[in-house]
């Protein structure tokens, strides 16, 4: 099962959002994801078993999963875009 | 933590502001005026703001949603602010570039979930353009606080008006 790190700078506002929004992607695709909603302080911690961040905060480091911006979910601009990169993580 | 209240006085129209700074100043001392946050909530939105950006361009008027920790806040609610000029706000997730923000949704809440259908319904009106522009062009502070009561399923709060 693959984790999958939602963050944002507070994990207050809009990784809730982002967290329910991938929670249904999953779903809707049949595939079982570890999904975890944390502040973008706390990545660090899940370095070693991480599969993808997705995250709404501007994130400078360099990590060994990929990292997906997930603004768009708030402004729903370019969602199904983003969506299919995630999903596409999601099935690799 | 209370429950969320949504009064027209969390609601301020046409805020003049030299930049983003200014505009949270004002909107965190109208909020610690009237005790829905402490008076530390308006540094410490304002360094959150500094750290994680929370402007978004949507496909019309620019909107941001500043917000910071639940320890600052007293009662739930989302105080909003049409700007009169436009002030940049740098965009979240970007390092410095920035939006030409209209309209301020600042968000006083608590812990993470309890607030997904509010947050998911908000973020919904970040996508309608044309309600956006109509809520810039309010005058009425009452006739805006009907307006997003309405869209953000906001009727039944404690301590509000009745609509």
């Amino acid at each position: 099962m693959k984790q999958v790190l939602v963050a944002c700078g507070a994990g207050i506002a809009t990784s809730t959002v982002v967290n329910n929004a991938i929670e249904e992607l999953a779903k809707e695709n049949g595939v079982k994801i570890d999904l975890k909603q944390i502040r973008i302080a706390e990545v660090s911690t899940y370095e070693d078993t991480a599969d993808l961040l997705v995250t709404t905060a501007m994130t400078k480091k360099e990590y060994p999963f990929p990292v997906i911006n997930a603004r768009t979910f708030l402004t729903g601009i370019g969602v199904e875009d983003t969506k299919k990169q995630i999903l596409e993580e999601l099935l690799k | 933590m209370s429950e969320l209240r949504f009064d027209k006085e969390v609601i301020l129209m046409h805020l003049e502001a030299a930049d983003y700074t200014e505009v949270l100043q004002q909107m965190g001392e109208n909020l610690a005026k009237h005790q829905y946050v402490k008076d530390s909530f308006i540094p410490a939105i304002i360094e959150r703001e500094k750290e994680f950006a929370t402007g978004l361009p949507t496909a019309g008027v620019s909107v941001a949603i500043p917000h910071t920790d639940s320890v600052h806040v007293n009662h739930k609610t989302i105080s909003i602010a049409t700007l009169k000029k436009p002030v940049d706000f740098v965009i979240m997730g970007e390092e410095s570039e920035t939006t030409p923000v209209q309209i301020v949704f600042m968000l006083a809440m608590d812990e993470p979930h309890s607030q997904l259908k509010l947050l998911q319904d908000l973020m919904k009106i970040f996508q309608e353009e044309n309600f956006l522009n109509q809520l810039l062009q309010t005058d009425n502070a009452s006739e805006m606080q009907k307006q997003l009561a309405d869209k953000l399923d906001l009727h039944d709060f404690k301590g509000g008006e009745k609509l």
